[in-house]
């Protein structure tokens, strides 16, 4: 009796087994609808967030690039099935690939245009830089960890995305010769803005930062410099959620 | 077989010395895992897990339910293999386990990492069975000396506890593991020679299996930090390195230097500001939570990022002399009060060898603790600050997540005594009649911890005394931190003033002052809406009682008796965040708090698994009439359980204050507990003793000690400490000495009335520890701890109604035999 019990706790185990790998595998052909997928994914998290981020909708353009390029090219062959899930992905060396939704929030808040420089601090896999490269702006980009920066320059040029240009080292001091930048994008984890971050800013450039841990963004921040040079920052909760209740 | 006999089978006794090592070895074990567990990965997550791994102690006693006779007939033997399974898995359990990789961020959405959650349950609790299986073994074994066994096993368990305690101080974590696995090595040897097996020489294998386990190469017992952490994602940057490592029961400590790219910390740095720190060298504490050590070489220019800080508020008011920061930590706070040349500054650090690392560093921290005017306190805050009489210009409690609790290992339960309303109080009452109470926080979006903490300084202002609150507060604000000022007197115009020029300067936002209006709030630093701003006015009107229940968050002040601060959840709130699960909302979720109920759930469900196991599948055992039956056996061992583990944790709590040291209050007041009950237990096995007297002695010390202990720090704080600890035995002992009595007497009995069942009694014992710990922190989570202690006491009244009524008299008459 106590050995069919047995028997019947390895079957149980088996099927949970294949339950829980077979759920959520993607082919390989089926990469374009995943992606069409993840950008309606993307427009019902904008419409359920539009109290905190003050739109129903993003840019068109920048949807239009969320539905163009290969993210399952940036992620590492044993995540490529998930690739357009709307969830960040590890990518080795105990980072990440941002949820598609927040790399569309932020890139529709630095609202880029053809041409803009744009400074990213926190390559990672490149992916970021690839979509800022579709909207026709001028991408520097620096990594801190090399095997990361290597990785993700080699990918981007790969790819073709030759008006990306990479650098491996620390993004405390932005990239001066190439400075001012209309936007900065700081995708690492930062316990304050830096100082030459904020001179690195054009008047009328913005800053977006993710503040959180590695797969949670708790929320953005964005610094914006006005044609005077004032600086201010504005907080976003990437979801809808409102605090008080009732009578407030 | 015949060859491994013992000598003379009829003599033989209980093996106590073994029982009692084993034992030992599997609370040092426990310490060890929260610990190594705390280090490689997170400290709630580690409580969750070594939870559920102790009820390897309920599965052993079902595991015995269906091969006791089996395993009796063998007992040397088989008692010697579950050691040396014991001392294996040890090592080899949580080795598997750390290379898991098993990330809890990714639990949502990855259904890999339910199956490796599944996978360290099963693999932690391995050890915790085989050791239980020693213990339980011995009770069936040797039925007329259950008092003396449980006694060994008590006794273990409370010097286990200040075993390892001591040793981390010596040894790192993971080196403490192969010796612990080594020492569980010799305790078989111990066994053979205690049950005469024979040849005797045999034992000397097992130093032989000892030494390879300690000798085991360090590459294959490295920790294996999880790639998110700070440190390790620290020195994946070119040119970082680690240079020093200092470890004790508190934490480990890690120190990064780099040549390449320097660290720069500076939380909460003004986006006006235009200077950065100079050099830092980073102190990781668990491989996490970085703090720095700045370089500081007498030209205080180099600081000008210290007045950046939202955090220099108070010295822009007035020249504050006499300044005290509690969690001083690596000093930040201390080169901003040399920075605006305060005259006098204590500072009060928990931790030694933080201190010890900076003055270790003397050119580049600049001595900073040993600067004239800087006095270095080791201890814990409230227990400085109730003991001071000394009066302060400025009372600073720095940015620092929870000073107290950072000994996260053993001490994983989030109680923080630095941020209630008594301790508010006490530092108020410490105030200079024109001094400032300063408290920094992060904040969180939605609004938490400040809300929470204007609340927490509104009910101590009204404690003591004070009927316009609203005229001694000053909150400010940048985009990532926050700065509480209390006044112990009213903020005058001026004062108002130099708060709004400051805040100007620096962009920074008025979140409250007195008089202020809703159109100054959120100017810089842009939120939704001004939620601080009308939070704390909502605090301050009449109707705050009901802005507090309906606010999606817990926001009501903490006290000494619920001393949960970080506890921000609201069950309300709860199917609002669930909706929001795949669109961004978890990370609204209070993990901690979930993490506990999830735990107490997962302890429950196998519990009720491992009870009911045995039952179903032998649903017939013969017991004798009205005595120790199924039914009863649950409901009594379940209460004795739950009861003493609830007020062994409740009184852990109680103490804390008065001993003035979170760990070894724990450690102190759990070998009191264990040795006593110890004690107890062996007493119980030589007098006839009736179970309603034990019961009664309980509820009556149980409520004698409540009242005392809530006395003690009012009136015995000046006691040097072996004294303070002789009073925490004088009024713990004699409770812990009852306590060890009703398990014993009634497992006895059992033994009697039906032996087959020792072993379950035992499984349900050991499930009720696990579900009593973890039940325990949630109802002081909600009701306080004198409602544990309450709580336990009526759990121990309902036990002695148990019991059945035809053996009033037990415990000598069968260790007579």
């Amino acid at each position: 009796m106590y050995f069919l019990n047995l028997k019947g706790l390895l079957l149980f185990h088996a099927c949970l087994f294949l339950l829980v790998f077979g759920s959520d595998a993607i082919c390989s052909d089926q990469y374009d609808e995943a992606r069409r997928a993840m950008v309606k994914a993307i427009e019902a998290d904008v419409r359920e967030t539009s109290f905190y981020i003050d739109k129903k909708s993003l840019d068109p353009r920048v949807m239009s690039v969320m539905g163009t390029v290969d993210r399952h090219k940036f992620v590492p062959p044993s995540e490529q099935s998930w690739a357009y899930a709307n969830r960040p992905l590890p990518i080795g060396h105990g980072q990440t690939i941002s949820q598609p939704y927040i790399v569309a929030l932020m890139t529709d808040l630095i609202s880029a245009d053809p041409g803009d420089r744009v400074l990213e601090i926190g390559t990672g896999s490149g992916y970021q830089a690839a979509v800022l490269a579709e909207m026709g702006a001028q991408v520097f980009t620096i990594e801190i960890i090399e095997p990361l920066a290597k990785k993700a320059s080699k990918r981007l040029a790969d790819l073709g995305y030759n008006q990306v240009k990479t650098r491996q080292g620390d993004g405390y001091y932005g990239w001066e010769e190439e400075a001012p930048f209309d936007a900065i994008v700081v995708t690492a984890a930062a316990d304050h803005v830096p100082p030459p971050l904020i001179r690195q800013l054009k008047p009328g450039g913005v800053m977006v930062i993710p503040v959180g841990s590695r797969f949670f963004v708790q929320q953005l921040v964005l610094v914006s410099k006005d044609s005077a040079g004032s600086i201010t920052s504005r907080q976003m909760l990437p979801v809808r959620f409102v605090p008080l209740t009732g009578d407030h | 077989m015949d060859k491994n006999t013992p000598s003379s089978k009829q003599e033989l006794s209980p093996p106590r010395l073994t029982i009692l090592l084993v034992s030992a070895m599997a609370l040092s074990y426990e310490i060890l895992l929260m610990r190594l567990f705390s280090i490689v990965q997170y400290h709630h997550f580690a409580y969750m897990v070594i939870s559920l791994a102790l009820l390897g102690y309920g599965a052993s006693g079902t595991f015995l339910v269906f091969c006791r006779q089996q395993l009796l007939n063998r007992f040397p033997l088989v008692l010697i293999g579950n050691i040396l399974l014991f001392a294996i898995t040890v090592v080899v359990c949580y080795l598997g386990g750390q290379h898991l990789l098993f990330n809890p961020d990714e639990i949502f959405w990855n259904n890999r990492q339910w199956l490796k959650l599944f996978a360290l349950y099963l693999l932690l609790a391995l050890p915790f069975f085989f050791a239980a299986n020693c213990i339980a073994l011995a009770f069936s074994r040797f039925r007329q000396k259950i008092s003396a066994i449980y006694a060994a096993d008590l006794f273990g368990a409370g010097l286990g506890s200040i075993f390892t305690i001591g040793l981390l101080f010596i040894l790192f974590p993971q080196k403490l593991l192969l010796l612990l696995g080594s020492i569980i090595f010799v305790i078989a040897m111990v066994a053979w020679l205690e049950l005469r097996l024979q040849p005797r020489w045999q034992a000397l294998f097992f130093i032989g299996g000892a030494a390879v386990l300690f000798l085991l190469p360090s590459a294959w017992t490295d920790l294996a930090i999880s790639p998110y952490k700070g440190l390790s994602q620290q020195i994946r940057i070119n040119g970082s390195r680690v240079t020093e490592e200092k470890t004790s029961p508190l934490a480990l400590l890690t120190v990064v230097e780099s040549n390449l790219v320097p660290f720069r910390y500076a939380p909460g740095l003004s986006l006006a500001a235009e200077s950065e720190p100079p050099a830092q060298v980073g102190i990781f504490t668990d491989g996490d939570s970085m703090n720095v050590i700045t370089r500081f070489q007498d030209d205080i220019s180099r600081l000008t990022y210290l007045d950046k800080l939202t955090s220099a508020l108070p010295y822009h008011l007035s020249q504050a002399k006499d300044i005290l920061i509690l969690g001083a930590g690596t000093g930040s706070e201390i080169l901003q009060a040399l920075y605006f040349k305060s005259a006098s500054i204590t500072a009060v650090e928990l931790n030694p060898q933080v201190v010890q690392l900076v003055r270790s560093r003397p050119e580049f921290s600049g001595n900073l603790y040993d600067q004239e005017n800087v006095r270095v306190h080791i201890g814990e805050a409230r227990s400085f600050v109730s003991g001071s009489r000394k009066n302060f210009d400025l009372i600073l409690l720095p940015m620092l997540d929870s000073f107290s609790s950072a000994g996260a290992g053993l001490y994983s339960l989030h109680e923080n005594y630095l941020y209630t309303v008594e301790a508010l109080q006490d530092y108020m009452q410490h105030l200079a009649p024109a001094g400032y109470l300063s408290m920094s926080r992060w904040i969180k979006l939605p609004p938490r911890d400040t809300l929470k903490l204007f609340a927490t300084a509104l009910e101590a202002l009204a404690r003591l005394g004070t009927e316009d609150s609203g005229n001694h507060l000053v909150m400010i604000r940048s985009w990532q931190s926050a700065s509480l000022l209390v006044k112990k007197s009213h903020f005058s115009p001026e004062e108002i003033n130099r708060v709004k020029e400051f805040c100007q300067q620096r962009l920074f936002d008025l979140v409250y002052y007195p008089g202020m209006q809703q159109q100054e709030a959120n100017r810089f630093n842009i939120m939704r809406q001004p939620y601080l701003y009308d939070g704390a006015v909502r605090l301050l009107g009449k109707g705050a009682e009901r802005f507090k229940q309906r606010y999606k968050f817990n926001i009501k002040s903490s006290t000494d008796d619920r001393p949960y601060f970080s506890h921000f959840f609201k069950w309300r709130t709860l199917p609002e965040i669930l909706r929001l699960k795949g669109k961004g909302g978890m990370v609204l979720l209070e993990s901690g708090y979930l993490i506990l109920v999830l735990t107490l759930f997962q302890a429950i469900a196998a519990s009720l698994l491992l009870i009911l196991l045995p039952v179903i599948v032998r649903p017939y055992v013969t017991v004798s009439e009205a005595g120790w039956n199924r039914p009863r056996i649950v409901a009594y061992f379940f209460a004795i359980g739950l009861g003493f583990l609830f007020l062994e944790i409740a009184y852990i709590q109680k103490f804390i204050l008065y001993l003035g040291h979170p760990l070894y209050a724990a450690a102190a007041v759990l070998a009191i507990f264990l040795v006593f009950a110890g004690m107890g237990s062996q007493y119980g096995q030589a007098k006839q003793i009736r179970i309603k007297w034990p019961v009664a002695i309980i509820l009556g010390l149980g409520i004698a000690d409540l009242i005392a202990v809530n006395h003690l720090l009012a009136a015995f704080n000046w006691l040097p400490v072996p004294m303070k600890i002789f009073c925490t035995i004088l009024l713990l002992g004699p409770l812990a000495f009852t306590m060890g009595m009703p398990f014993p007497l009634a497992l006895t009995e059992v033994g009697t009335d039906a032996p087959d069942l020792i072993p379950w009694a035992w499984a349900v014992n050991g499930c009720a520890s696990v579900i009593g710990a973890v039940l325990a922190t949630l109802l002081a989570i909600h009701f306080g701890f004198t409602a544990v202690v309450l709580a336990a006491l009526t759990l121990y009244g309902l036990a002695a109604a148990i019991f059945p009524g035809r053996y009033k008299l037990k415990g000598g008459r069968n260790a007579a035999g």
